[in-house]
């Protein structure tokens, strides 16, 4: 992973002292609300329903194991015991005391976490494949190149004010797991026909009120040319992007109005005069920030130990979290994990103070001190040998965190909702626990296969409805909970955005219409691997439509 | 509002001319850009240092056959989260190699000062006096900066080459 060096660290010292001011002139009243506002957004405070919620940056979603114990010390001293993975690889924290913000601010900057740019109208963090450097069918590590964009762009001068939000997603393995084609800026690092590697530029892409899956503007970009163009599109954004009407005023707006082709031209215009200047990156600069990682020395393993073998043989339930939990990792003998944050009648995405140190310990006796976060809110232990599979599941196990239901119709992602967000229309966590005791039954799930089933209680889609097979958007008829739902869904390489299938239902019957889905699906697929997508795209909609609303 | 220049609060030397005014002789003026584009030549014969208040809905570019012959361009922050001069001010500086003042007005405030001078900003009229006051130290704020601007500060990414070996810590 990525070490800091003393600049990295007097960076997010230097934030913190900074914040601790900020606040202090707020609580004197120097600074107004308006004015503190877009200060604490800049540090990650949003002002939500009850209190307010600090939220901490994870670049590309990879922490230390010593930064997840800061995390617990963070939730025990200053929060409710608890934090909340995100869907941006974050954490947050719904319960912190602003006077106490500087206090906790200063803990994490401690052990190398800030809150710089988890909110507000700059570059947010970017994110990239969370099996990133250890990921069988990379290219490259895309980390090195997330990196360096984080370090250009934060606390960017020009761009910290920009018409709205801005999200960044990098991937570099032939299957996108980092969604890059609904960022407003998608990099898939790729081979050219010469044999060069370098990104696919995508742009414009985003869900929210307005979704559009993104744009290829540049085919081919070489590396040395990644800052130049990305400070092309931003600065084209920057002045032209709307900022009349917040709905309107993302990037992909914009490359809608202009279309493409011209967004694309407006870009190169402002690349052309930079692209040879100090932003051209030089390769030593690239290996400097590479030098920067820490790659695991590996034991020469072999795959499938015999320990591992005997496990699978002898124990059921370990052989099934095996084959739900466990990826092929690119050095032998070793397994990618991923950590179920999904427990039955649990909050998705939730882990508390105990389980955070449990899993630091678990990283440092098992995967050389490492943890990182998927944007579909489960942890990963990204270098476990095999042979300590089953002692890990065990622990996991009496953790509760080896629910084998990773990428299931029980692996759901939601958004906070009206539980703790003052723009929701709807409750998310109670149907994501409800579609979980619904979905118990993990055979059945099992059988089910690949289905990814995402809740937004509000347009802005922050459970990203509308890339989830099944997508759920809460809405506010006449002072009541309702969810519209789509089918068809899906953020990988290709993207596409789910289809309405008919009249929102109300809350009380939204898990029996999901239901409903289900074994529609069951009854039409042709065969059991063809997965829930797959019905869809065949069959179409109208099937599952008739099935909901025949009897509604 | 104070007018802090150079680190120091300052009188300001320049007019503010509104659209329909007589521009007057002999004292430095800024005048609106629309106003200015009518009648460049005219204005730029006076005897005295001309400034511009540059909208930020409109191209910089259009700006630029002038700029050799401007004192000063003022860019506008109709609000503090409205970032639009900042691009502006960085392709003045960096492409356009305007060497004039260039001037940060509207709702400036302290905590964006260190962002402006790093888009080459280097006359801030500040809306309170205490911020104007403190601006010394809001711009010491930080002395590790990430990535190249339109100043002349080292970035990160250049400083760890000419540093040798970083000293990486370990655990983080």
């Amino acid at each position: 992973m990525y070490l800091y060096d003393d600049l990295d660290r007097t960076l997010v010292t230097e934030r913190a002292a900074e914040f601790r001011d900020q606040v202090a002139r707020r609580l004197s009243g120097e600074l107004t609300e308006d004015e503190f506002k877009p200060l604490r957004l800049m540090n990650g405070i949003y002002l939500q329903l009850h209190a307010y919620m600090l939220r901490i940056a994870l670049p590309y979603g990879s922490l230390s194991s010593d930064q997840m114990r800061t995390l617990a010390h963070v939730a025990r001293r200053y929060d409710r015991n608890y934090g909340h993975f995100t869907t941006r690889q974050n954490i947050q924290f719904n319960w912190i005391k602003l006077a106490e913000l500087p206090d906790a601010m200063d803990d994490l900057a401690r052990a190398g976490l800030h809150g710089m740019q988890t909110s507000g109208n700059c570059v947010r963090n970017i994110t990239t494949d969370q099996w990133a450097g250890v990921a069988p069918d990379e290219i490259e590590d895309p980390r090195v190149w997330a990196e360096i964009l984080r370090q250009h762009l934060t606390l960017h001068p020009e761009f910290s004010f920009l018409p709205r939000k801005f999200k960044i997603a990098v991937t570099a393995a032939a299957h996108d797991r980092a969604a890059i084609r609904v960022h407003d800026i998608g990099l898939r690092l790729h081979r050219n026909g010469a044999g060069e590697v370098g990104f696919e530029v995508v742009v414009g892409g985003g869900l929210g009120r307005t979704p559009f899956i993104g744009k290829t503007i540049k085919p081919f970009l070489p590396k040395r040319d990644v800052l130049s163009y990305v400070e092309a599109v931003l600065r084209t954004y920057n002045q032209f992007g709307r900022r009349d009407n917040i709905y309107k005023a993302r990037i992909k707006i914009l490359v809608h109005d202009l279309g493409a082709e011209a967004f694309a031209k407006e870009v190169d215009a402002e690349w052309q005069p930079i692209k040879d200047g100090p932003l051209a990156l030089d390769p030593a600069v690239v290996a400097a920030v590479a030098g920067h990682f820490r790659y695991p020395s590996y034991e020469a393993l072999s795959d499938n130990p015999p320990e591992l073998a005997k496990a699978r043989a002898s124990d059921r339930r370990f052989a099934t979290w095996f084959a739900n939990s466990v990826t092929n990792h690119k050095a032998p003998g070793y397994a990618i994990v991923t950590l179920s944050l999904k427990p039955e009648g649990g909050p998705p995405g939730d882990a508390t103070a105990e389980q955070m140190d449990a899993i630091a310990d678990l990283a440092d006796r098992y995967s050389f001190g490492e943890i990182r976060v998927g944007h579909e809110q489960n942890l990963v232990l990204p270098h476990v040998a095999q042979r300590d599979l089953l002692a890990l599941w065990k622990a996991l196990d009496a953790l509760g965190l080896a629910t084998p239901n990773v990428g299931l119709v029980s692996d759901i992602i939601a958004c906070p909702g009206l539980d703790y967000c003052s723009l929701a229309n709807t409750r998310s966590i109670p149907v994501a626990q409800e579609l979980t005791r619904r979905f118990r039954d993990l055979d059945l799930a099992q059988s089910l296969g690949r289905l990814h089933i995402n809740i937004s209680g509000c347009i802005n889609a922050c459970g990203h409805h509308h890339v989830g097979h099944i997508g759920l958007l809460g809405v506010e008829k006449n002072g009541e909970e309702f969810f519209q739902v789509t089918i068809g869904g899906q953020a990988d390489e290709n993207a596409m955005l789910g289809t309405l299938i008919g009249p929102a239902v109300p809350y009380a019957q939204v898990a029996d219409v999901v239901e409903d889905i289900v074994e529609a699906y069951l009854e039409l697929r042709t065969r059991p691997d063809e997965i829930f997508l797959d019905t869809v795209k065949r069959v179409g909609i109208e099937p599952f439509r008739e099935r909901v609303y025949a009897t509604r | 509002m104070r007018l802090v220049r150079a680190g120091r609060i300052v009188a300001d030397q320049y007019v503010r001319v509104l659209d329909d005014e007589p521009i007057p002789d002999g004292v430095p003026v800024i005048v609106p850009a629309a106003r200015f584009l009518a009648d460049a030549e005219e204005i730029l014969r006076r005897e005295a240092p001309t400034g511009v208040l540059w909208p930020n809905n409109r191209r910089i570019a259009e700006l630029a056959p002038h700029l050799d012959r401007l004192a000063l361009v003022a860019l506008e922050f109709p609000s503090f989260k409205d970032g639009r001069a900042y691009s502006q001010a960085r392709v003045l500086r960096e492409q356009f190699g305007f060497h004039g003042e260039m001037r940060a007005t509207g709702n400036v405030l302290r905590d964006q000062f260190l962002f402006l001078m790093r888009a080459g900003f280097d006359a801030f009229e500040v809306v309170k006096d205490a911020d104007a006051a403190v601006f010394a130290e809001a711009v010491a704020r930080y002395s590790v900066f990430y990535q190249p601007a339109g100043d002349r500060r080292i970035p990160a990414l250049r400083a760890r080459l000419s540093l040798g070996t970083p000293a990486l810590c370990e655990r983080v």
